[in-house]
């Protein structure tokens, strides 16, 4: 243990001497722990909130019964089903608005929940109020705060009904208000209806059989497996993870960087130890507790960080996720015990594989070979072998899960392949072209410029490398994001035709508004739309019907048959999003069968269509024949064609006329710009977190460049005193750290554009299901090749000063302490 | 006298019953380029407690390595050595770590400090890392080396004989049984060197330590007790 | 089982009330009766009327156990019971209905206690009690009788391992407790009405784990109601019915209370069915032995005396585990007793 401690003391008195580098070491665990974290403390928030939002109650975790057709059925059912003996829970879904937003509304009947329900619901006294008169909806606190009232006050509905007196329900997800199954069934209109039974308990095995029962009105369905918004956000997630990894891996170069000069800094006092006679095991263990401690520390520094980072990204990626798949998130953070956890633990190995090579080679030194000067370091000429070996080893793997590789996850390994295979092809790249340079170099000092900068190549290599992960990131990044941008607001320049769009209230109200507007001169064509929800190979689809009318014959993007839209008003054919096409594997000509009430309905693929930010399928097919088939479609949802200058007041007029009969109503401008917002925010997070990365790898390399500085000086110090001045010194290292980022950068653009491509054309596509047109944008490389200068620049000028004012002394000392 | 040249003999044999170091038949060979190259072709060597013998020797004549052996810091081909009557040549790698610690005292050619530690913490390093501080010798060791202000100084501020006393004493600072010394005052003045040599051979005498020491200096050998040569990996009596 | 927290009605309070808030009586059987009618004496009840709902009391209860023997002679209990609970003095449309109901079953062997436990909302026809013909019912369980004295009907109840349908005869009349069906629970004048149907022959088949056998043997209903039942300070209670095998029945309770001595109360009902009320000092409980049941130390076997009858007996379990987890806890098992008479019955405890 003495020997343990003071092993320990001599070896971190290291640091004393060296705090720079120390901050190196602690800052990349940190910045890689931290961007880690807050990626996966925003997954978490958001797992949790899909989790709680379709697991009201531990509802979604029951099996149940619900009507074969859809929609509602008697309470009788209910009734019948309890008297033959199953134990089932009624319950009634639906939607209400309260002020302009729309709530899930969860009507209950507490005494026959199954029991891990009930238990989410209040005991005692408050059960008695929930069961009423008057009743209680319940709420998470979220909602109580985004409807600015308090406990106790009960909002109207539009029909001037009132809900129940709230109280907050802290395990209930945003967005979601219980109430008792009588209240739902009054405040839905739904008198005597239920949604779905939820089953208790199994039946018996001699209970009577549904079927005898119900007839088949009824059917069983499972527990939910995985929530439906967690399927759908899965790839939004993905990336997001992607990249909280990659940002990992950059700042585990740092550390890795760092930790490597330290241990070779550090050879003598380990060498001197081991003379003196502390055990190998003593060392080994000082080295470890030294490393564990660090990574403890700067993993608590990094999780704060990470919240940080978390929380600021967080309404943004709320807005998004609310935006493109309706998923209602807490906008508070809240960290659960195995974040920290899984935080402290990424810290911890990161800390392991940054210093894994240099334990083992300290543990496996013979103890005279550490009295020796020792080759921390292969010879380079080794070294370049073994990265090119590598290199190449990453890119095959590449190549091959692009070939072979199904899937998302397979679309990001080639990516991280990609990555990596570059990365370590770099310090070939730039080798060769210093020796180029030393070739071409005339006279003595440009000579000496090359080889040493060739010679200085290995210790920069890290962070360089992660220096082109940063810069090729970005411009793979800033490609798709650039390329998605120009697209999108094509395409919503194309597909939002219409002057006007709303949303009637009723179907009541939708009759008498079409009516009013048939009489207004200024209104140049009315579109009635029908919606019908359906799912596809347990996708969601949305089906919509569209009178025959050029304003989509005429507009609509597509890839079509010539005579697509003469098919669809016929009523046998439709047009299918390119993401459900995806899906399902459809063309052109392809047949598609869509379950209707009375039976499926096939239609043949007559167009493809772009739908880009969907996260459901779609498919348009003609309105009447659409309401033929689902005769209990509503047509509450109409577009408008208009002069735009009469629009103003069409809609002013609207609703002056009908109020509260329309739910919504938006105009064209206002569509496109709240869409293009919704695309900015879902790209903010991407944006800030490659911004991020940047940033992290500009420390790697500052931190290289103050690490390198101190063994800098010996190179040094022979040129200085063979009369180059320190000036001159201070100027050449700058331009080879220069010319290290640019070459760099040059390498970055190509890597860049594969890496767009592959997230255009791979991982997009697997992703979200759509494939966006490649654009390449010469500007961003040049912006991006400024930056790298930039970057490096700003990450060499305080070694760089330093070594311009460094004491004569200090170069003198070099000679001093030679042997 | 336990220590006595012979002309017939490449080894310098003790007589007395229990010498504190006792090298036997002591092989030891580096590979090279044209096979195992040997370097100490069957040593014998004793040396008695408190006593000090010079081992001298051309660069390259085997030395250092025997030295390193008798340090334990690499292990040998073939023969033995006995350090107050234990087999060290026996021991494992943490075995010979403990003896270096808890027996002996090294000093090298280079002064071999931990630049991050204080002249101070430097002195008592290996007297704490085997529990032995003993603040009042450290003190003595501490004056008698002109060290006493400079113990909050760091290495780099010292000059090179003050950096070599610090050495000397660190290795004596836990009274070892036996100081080894590599060329300890090679990087030293001559001037210097004397003083660091005197100190270093009063103090092991002061603390009972037994000295051997590597030099290439006949002047320097002559100030111990006896000399030994090595010429081919064999000992020769000077 | 905290003894704030109690008993059967009383698992409903137990839903529908907060028991800190309600320090009063077991399962806030003591509480006020607000809005809810109260048992007066000189009530004169009338059936088949009174064998149903009385919406406006706050809790009810009908109460079959039944002490049965199978064709290889071994013993077996029965017991279903229908609980009543009123959040409000009244009866609604639907789910607007303030009545709540919950029903126990269990079967009890030498070794084996199994009990089911089942909830409704009333107004929408899961659960309800109905007179002429009588039913009383909830889910699958059922509880009819034919004849105004109850008898002419089965029960029937379903659990997860055991089920039974046993049909009721009876002869005798009912026979009603204490002041003509007025029986007092205190001396502060909390009281119920409370008669019993104690002379119920039964026959019919009980399963267990999907074994049935063929049972016969007697059984005992109660039917009882009240808004106020319990003193507050009373915390639960040791009740008796007994089959003594002369042909006559007795049934025996005490009240305990943290302040005051035990309430007691008791009828003997005639082989003639003719009833008498008890004195309260002419009775007397005494616990002889404690077992360690769900967790905690119930007295299982007791000694039994009614001077004014020279009555004078020891009570055994038939399994001394009949313990009823349900969301309110409470002892409810067949017994045989010993002494200056032979026979057999039921024992429940509450509130401990």
């Amino acid at each position: 243990m003495t020997q343990f401690l003071y092993a320990l003391a001599a070896l971190t008195s290291h640091w004393r001497r060296r705090p720079g580098q120390l901050a190196a070491l602690f800052v990349g665990l940190a910045v890689a722990t931290a961007l880690w974290s807050g990626v996966a403390a925003l997954n978490d928030q958001a797992r949790r909130s899909y989790d709680r939002a379709a697991n009201a109650l531990g509802i979604g975790a029951a099996p149940g019964l619900v009507a074969t057709n859809g929609g509602s059925f008697s309470q009788e059912m209910f009734v019948a089903l309890r008297r033959a003996g199953w134990k089932v829970s009624p319950l009634l879904e639906g939607m209400i608005r309260l002020g302009d937003k729309s709530y899930r509304l969860l009507g209950v009947e507490p005494l026959t929940l199954p029991k891990n329900s009930r238990d989410e619901l209040p005991e005692g006294e408050s059960l008695e109020q929930f069961l009423g008169p008057p009743g209680r909806a319940l709420v998470a606190p979220q909602t109580l705060r985004a409807l600015g009232l308090g406990e106790g006050a009960a909002p109207t509905l539009g029909d001037a009904d009132r809900l129940p007196p709230l109280a907050i329900e802290k395990n209930l997800a945003p967005g979601v208000i219980v109430v008792d199954i009588g209240v739902a069934q009054r405040l839905l209109h739904r008198p005597g209806r239920l949604s779905r039974l939820l089953l208790a308990e199994e039946p018996a095995a001699n209970a009577t059989p549904l079927a005898s029962l119900a007839g088949d009105a009824l059917r069983r369905v499972e527990a939910d497996e995985a929530p439906e918004l967690a399927r759908l956000t899965d790839s939004f997630h993905l990336n997001l993870t992607a990249f909280g990894l990659l940002a990992y891996v950059v700042g585990l170069f740092i550390a890795h960087a760092s930790f490597g000069l330290a241990f070779e800094q550090r050879l003598p006092i380990m060498r001197t130890l081991r003379a003196i006679g502390a055990s190998l095991r003593a060392l080994a263990c000082a080295l470890v507790a030294e490393l564990v401690l660090l990574a403890l520390l700067a993993g608590a520094a990094g999780m704060i960080g990470g919240y940080l980072v978390a929380a600021a990204l967080l309404p943004d990626m709320a807005a998004s996720l609310e935006g493109l798949y309706g998923a209602e998130l807490d906008g508070r953070l809240g960290l659960a015990p195995n974040w920290w956890a899984s935080g402290i633990g990424m810290a911890l190995i990161g800390a392991a594989v940054a210093a894994a090579s240099s334990l083992v080679k300290t543990l496996r030194l013979p103890v005279l070979a550490i009295a020796q000067p020792f080759a921390w370091r292969e010879t380079q000429r080794h070294w370049l072998s073994r990265q090119a070996a590598l290199a190449a080893l990453a890119l095959a793997a590449a190549a091959a899960a692009l070939l072979f590789g199904d899937g998302l996850e397979a679309g990001f390994v080639s990516m991280a392949a990609l990555l990596l295979g570059a990365a370590l092809a770099l310090p070939l790249a730039l080798a060769a072209l210093l020796r180029l340079g030393e070739a071409r170099a005339r006279g003595p000092l440009a000579k000496w410029f090359f080889a040493d900068a060739l010679q200085q190549l290995p210790g920069l290599s890290l962070a360089l490398m992660a220096l082109l992960l940063a810069l090729s990131t970005n411009i793979g990044v800033g490609s798709m994001v650039e390329g998605f941008r120009r697209t999108f607001a094509q395409w919503l320049d194309e597909r939002l035709v219409a002057e006007i769009y709303f949303e009637a209230a009723s179907e009541k109200e939708a009759r008498r508004i079409e009516t009013w507007l048939a009489s207004r001169e200024d209104v140049a064509a009315v579109l009635p739309l029908c919606k019908v929800k359906t799912t596809l190979r347990s996708w969601p689809v949305d089906v919509i019907g569209a009178p025959p009318h050029e304003t989509f014959s005429g507009h609509f993007p597509l890839e079509s048959r010539a005579d697509a839209w003469d098919r669809v008003a016929r009523g046998d054919g439709a047009l299918v999003s390119e993401q459900l096409a995806r899906r399902l594997a459809l063309s052109l000509g392809s047949s598609l069968d869509l379950p209707t009430p009375s039976g499926d309905w096939r239609l043949e693929i007559v167009g493809i269509y772009p739908d880009y930010g969907a996260a459901k399928g779609g498919a348009r097919v003609d309105r009447a024949a659409l309401s033929a088939r689902w005769p209990d479609a509503r047509r509450l949802d109409y577009m408008l064609r208009a002069r735009p200058e009469d629009a103003p007041d069409i809609m002013l007029a609207l609703q002056a006329q009908f109020g509260a009969g329309i739910a919504r109503i938006i105009d064209q401008a206002a569509l496109k710009e709240r869409s293009m917002t919704i695309f900015e925010r879902t790209f903010a997070v991407t944006a800030a977190l490659d911004a991020l990365t940047l940033v992290v790898s500009a420390i790697a390399l500052f931190a290289s460049l103050t690490t390198l500085a101190a063994a800098r000086v010996a190179q040094l110090a022979p040129l200085w005193a063979a009369g180059v001045s320190r000036r001159s010194l201070s100027w050449f290292e700058f331009a080879r750290v220069t010319l290290f980022a640019a070459a760099t950068a040059l390498v970055s653009v190509p890597l860049g554009l594969a890496l767009a491509y592959d997230l255009v054309a791979v991982v997009n596509v697997r992703a979200f299901g759509w494939r966006l047109p490649f654009h390449m944008f010469p500007s961003q490389w040049l912006e991006v090749f400024a930056l790298a200068l930039v970057t490096a620049g700003l990450a060499a000028l305080l070694p760089i000063r330093r070594l311009a004012r460094i004491a004569p002394a200090s170069l003198l000392a070099v000679f001093a302490n030679e042997r | 006298m336990a220590i006595r040249a012979e002309s017939n003999s490449t080894s310098i044999r003790n007589e007395g019953a229990q010498s504190l170091l006792r090298v036997s038949r002591l092989s030891k060979s580096y590979p090279g380029p044209q096979g195992a190259l040997p370097v100490l072709r069957g040593v014998d060597l004793a040396l008695d407690a408190g006593t000090s013998l010079a081992l001298m020797g051309e660069s390259g004549s085997g030395k250092s390595t025997l030295l390193h052996l008798v340090a334990g810091l690499d292990s040998a081909d073939d023969g033995s050595i006995h350090i107050d009557g234990r087999e060290t040549t026996a021991l494992d790698d943490e075995g010979r770590a403990a003896l270096r610690r808890r027996t002996l005292g090294v000093v090298f050619q280079q002064f071999n400090l931990v630049p991050s530690l204080t002249v101070g913490d430097n002195l008592s390093l290996q007297a704490r890392l085997v529990g032995r501080h003993d603040p009042a010798w450290s003190d003595r060791l501490a004056q008698r080396l002109g060290l006493e202000h400079l113990l909050d100084r760091y290495p780099e501020q010292l000059s090179g004989g003050q950096q070599q006393r610090v050495a000397v004493g660190r290795a004596l600072a836990p009274r070892p049984r036996l100081l080894l010394a590599d060329e300890p005052t090679g990087n030293l003045d001559e001037a210097t060197g004397d003083a660091v040599l005197d100190l270093l051979l009063e103090l092991s005498a002061t603390a009972g330590a037994a000295v051997l020491m590597v030099t290439h200096s006949a002047r320097l050998a002559g100030r111990l007790d006896r000399r030994a040569r090595l010429v081919a990996g064999r000992l020769v009596a000077p | 089982m905290n003894a704030e927290r109690f008993f059967g009605l009383l698992l409903m309070l137990s839903l529908c009330a907060a028991p800190q808030a309600r320090a009063a009586g077991f399962a806030g059987l003591g509480d006020e009766a607000q809005g809810f009618a109260e048992p007066a004496p000189g009530h004169a009840l009338v059936f088949p009327r009174d064998h149903g709902a009385h919406p406006e009391f706050r809790i009810e209860w009908w109460y079959l156990t039944a002490n049965l023997k199978d064709e290889s002679g071994r013993a077996y209990g029965a017991q279903w019971t229908l609980f009543r609970h009123a959040r409000a003095p009244r009866e609604g449309e639907g789910w607007d209905d303030p009545q709540a109901f919950v029903a126990h079953a269990a079967v009890t062997t030498e070794s084996l206690h199994l009990f089911a436990e089942t909830h409704a909302r009333g107004g929408v026809g899961q659960a309800g009690v109905e007179t002429a013909p009588f039913r009383a019912f909830i889910d699958d369980w059922s509880f009819t009788a034919a004849r105004a004295n109850l008898s002419g009907g089965e029960i029937a109840a379903f659990g997860p391992r055991f089920r039974y349908r046993l049909a009721l005869a009876a002869e005798k009349p009912l026979a009603l407790h204490g002041e003509a069906g007025f029986s007092r629970k205190a001396e502060s004048g909390q009281a119920s009405y409370y008669y019993s149907q104690p002379f119920y022959s039964v026959e019919g088949a009980l399963a267990i784990d999907g074994v049935e056998r063929k049972v016969t043997g007697r059984a005992w209903m109660d039917h009882e109601w009240s808004s106020r039942p319990l003193a507050g300070d009373q915390k639960g209670w040791d009740w008796f019915s007994l089959h003594l095998d002369n042909g006559a029945a007795l049934m025996l309770f005490r009240l305990r209370s943290d302040k005051a001595p035990p309430f007691h109360a008791g009828s003997f009902i005639g082989a003639d069915g003719a009833t008498r009320a008890l004195a309260r000092d002419d009775i007397s409980l005494e616990p002889l032995e404690e077992s360690l049941v769900a967790g905690r130390l119930l007295p299982t076997r007791w000694r039994l005396r009614v001077s004014s009858l020279h009555l004078d007996i020891d009570t055994k379990p038939l399994n001394s585990q009949s313990f009823m987890g349900t969301s309110v806890g409470y002892f409810e098992g067949p017994i045989s007793f010993s002494g200056s008479q032979r026979g057999e019955g039921y024992l429940e405890m509450t509130g401990y």
